[in-house]
């Protein structure tokens, strides 16, 4: 059925982009949008640092180590969360799960949503990562995989490396690329509907740990 | 366009209930009579609005860009408002261009028509449901009970709204006048009638509310073959739709089905990829008071072997066209649905949104209502007509707009316009059609308002020896106003006339 459309469709369109001509028929003055915003963090700020900080702030545990340390450390995450089976997706380098306590279970072929929704954890890496608003950016792409996978298990890991810390939301978005699937994720699943009271974990992953891999030295 | 005449209302597939509508709301200020003789209704509001106030404007201060960033908010909208055709196209070849499907919607029924075909198509009998305040606004899920399709509504707020066979009252937290005990109750009693029941030992503590509607929806998700979402921005540029949310119900509908049908208002478009740092940093703080939301998705067409594998993008007009053509009133289109002047309305504090008539409630619906309704072309119903003027006009509302509407001026100029109406149809000039058209030109521009403001003090020194004006022997209507109100006697000097003339030194009266 895709690409099906009903008979009258193209005099529906061309009746809307009349309308819209025939509303705008006073011509409305143009002018250039001004960007004086901020578009970077002032150099003093340790990005790394502010990242750390703002992602705790949605109680999120942030784990911080380097190169070296990080094996043991995704493997104290693993356990102490108590994940017995773990989605891998494809791409995640053999030196983060060096030590994993965990059952691995990889995504090809595809696991079914059922599947999906019996394992206990995700370990995910990420595309770019956001200090000023302690976000992490998932697209789809190497050590990532399809959106499901950070979606239907009720943990979710995810190694942040230095290098992919950016300041500010401008700077995310220039390294990003449109067309690829994106899941930006700032903290764990959340909701403000009873009483505007927030409550940690809805239908998202309700236990979020960020694991942050510093520069070496 | 005048709303029309209420048929049988629609019922509910599985429970057989009619849908609640806000068809039939009185005008107003009937309205919010009853709303105001309500003090659990009032008890939730004050709480409610009180804390998310306070949370703004932490973070709001926290940028000390938070000025720039509106200036460029609402000029990126206003450039999408003027160059709309040419962006709309734009946008569609893109989607098309990444495997999507554009449908074009003149109205309600066109958009729920595309949405029942495509549904039917699939065979479903079922569909679930990102929050969308524009299905909303076209009644979707009444439309689709008429055909006996299911509709799941899987934002915990308006999952309550559901169940509690009741309609929204805010843009953001459309249960806001639920407390915990009523929403404990509403899970208890219904849930079990749709799918999995509550828990028996169900308390009222929220983590234990959010648990239970995890457990009650993840079987509608994982099932669910057909979706229908709204969308807070599309980049006319890339074809990318963005849809924020804190939840991860939204990630649900929009990945796990087959088929995902988004309906967007044709406003909600950007021009660039590169517009989103802009918005993607004015509406978290501005909506649910956060640096971020938990959970953005963003899409562009179809990613095989991600997602769904099928879309379905209907832009829909509904009255849009008609905001659009008036100069004054266009603005309202740059609103990206944060909810900030409701939570700063001391109108809606008190009345709370089912009182305003329409999904659209507070400051912004009291001014995008009427307009969708068509007040500028012709004579609207008499509850629409009374939005405008459920307002004391304070101006929190512009303060709070991320995108700087100035609800103040196009809620006097669509009184002007209400009035207007009222006179044509009596044939003689009101005296509320003369004064509000008058305020309407003076208000127009600060130079005329500070002339107004130099003749009223001029007058004042003639007339005002007393401090006031009162019992006046003024002609005609002037007269009837005057004989039950004193009028202040304007200051000898305005406080533009004392500003341009001291830059505001106290010492320099």
């Amino acid at each position: 059925m895709t690409g099906k459309v009903p008979a009258d469709a193209p005099a529906r369109r061309a009746e809307v982009l009349a309308r819209i001509a025939a509303a705008l028929v006073d011509r409305p003055a143009s002018s250039a949008v001004p960007r004086d915003y901020q578009h970077r963090l002032p150099d003093h700020v340790d990005v790394l640092d502010l990242f750390a900080e703002r992602v705790a702030d949605y109680r999120s545990t942030v784990h911080r180590t380097d190169a070296a340390g990080l094996a043991a450390t995704v493997a104290a995450a693993i356990a102490d969360r108590g994940i017995r089976r773990l989605v891998v997706p494809g791409g995640i380098p053999e030196g983060w799960l060096a030590a994993c306590p965990a059952e691995r279970i990889g995504d090809d072929p595809p696991l079914s949503v059922e599947e999906l929704d019996g394992i206990d954890g995700t370990i995910t890496g990420c595309a770019v990562a956001i200090a000023e608003t302690g976000t992490f950016v998932l697209d789809a792409g190497s050590g990532q995989g399809r959106r499901v996978l950070s979606l239907l298990p009720d943990r979710l890991i995810c190694v942040v490396t230095a290098d992919q810390v950016v300041g500010t939301v401008p700077e995310a978005l220039a390294r990003l690329e449109p067309a690829r699937p994106q899941t930006w994720v700032s903290g764990p699943s959340a909701t403000s509907d009873i009483e505007l009271e927030r409550i940690e974990g809805v239908h998202g992953p309700r236990i979020l740990d960020v694991v942050l891999v510093d520069r070496p030295g | 366009m005048t709303v029309p005449a209420e048929p049988v209302p629609p019922i509910h597939a599985t429970t057989r209930r009619p849908l609640p509508t806000f068809r039939g709301t009185p005008p107003f200020p009937e309205a919010a009579r009853t709303a105001l003789a309500d003090p659990q209704l009032r008890a939730n509001l004050r709480r409610a609005t009180t804390t998310i106030r306070d949370k703004r404007s932490r973070v709001v201060a926290e940028r000390e860009d938070w000025e720039q960033l509106r200036l460029a908010g609402a000029a990126i909208k206003d450039e999408v408002l003027r160059d709309l055709p040419a962006l709309l196209e734009r946008l569609e070849r893109a989607v098309v261009a990444a495997g999507g499907v554009v449908h074009w919607a003149r109205d309600a029924a066109d958009a729920n028509a595309i949405v029942i075909e495509v549904a039917r198509a699939h065979g479903t009998t079922e569909v679930v449901k990102v929050k969308s305040m524009t299905t909303q606004e076209i009644e979707l899920n009444e439309a689709l009970a008429i055909e006996g399709i299911d509709v799941w509504e899987t934002d915990l707020a308006e999952m309550i709204v559901q169940l509690g066979h009741d309609l929204p009252s805010h843009i953001l937290v459309p249960a806001i006048h639920r407390n915990r005990t009523e929403i404990r109750d509403i899970f208890r009693d219904e849930m079990g009638k749709v799918g999995r029941p509550a828990p028996a030992d169900l308390t009222d503590d929220p983590k234990q509310l959010a648990e239970a509607a995890r457990r009650h929806l993840r079987e509608k998700f994982l099932r669910a073959r057909v979706a229908v979402s709204g969308g807070n921005f599309a980049v006319a540029e890339t074809g990318t739709i963005a849809v924020v949310e804190s939840e991860g119900n939204g990630r649900m509908c929009l990945t796990l089905p087959d088929v995902l049908i988004t309906v967007l208002g044709i406003e909600k478009l950007v021009p660039t990829w590169r517009d989103l740092e802009v918005f993607l940093q004015l509406l978290p703080r501005s909506a649910t008071a956060e640096r971020m939301n938990p959970y953005t998705s963003m899409w562009t067409g179809v990613t095989p072997g991600d997602g769904p594998q099928e879309f379905h993008l209907v832009l829909l007009d509904n009255g849009r066209t008609d905001v659009l053509s008036d100069q004054v009133g266009r603005q309202a289109l740059r609103c990206i649905r944060c909810s900030a002047c409701l939570n700063v309305c001391p109108v809606y504090e008190r009345t709370g949104g089912r009182a305003y008539g329409s999904p659209y409630p507070g400051p912004i619906g009291a001014i995008l209502t009427p307009q969708l309704r068509g007040i500028a072309h012709h004579p609207v119903d008499k509850q629409t007509a009374s939005l405008p003027f459920a307002s004391s006009l304070c101006g929190a509302c512009f303060d709070a707009c991320p995108v700087r509407i100035d609800i103040p001026e196009v809620l006097v100029h669509l009184r002007a316009q209400v009035v207007e109406h009222a006179a044509r149809s009596h044939r003689i000039p009101t005296p509320e059609a003369g004064s509000m058209a008058a305020a309407g030109w003076v208000l127009q521009t600060a130079r005329r308002l500070g002339r107004a403001e130099r003749l009223a003090s001029l007058g004042g020194r003639v007339v005002g020896r007393r401090g006031a004006i009162g019992r006046l022997p003024a002609p005609g209507w002037a007269g009837a106003w005057l004989r039950r109100r004193d009028l202040r006697t304007p200051a000898r000097e305005s406080f533009r006339a004392w500003w341009r003339r001291t830059g505001g030194r106290d010492d320099a009266r």
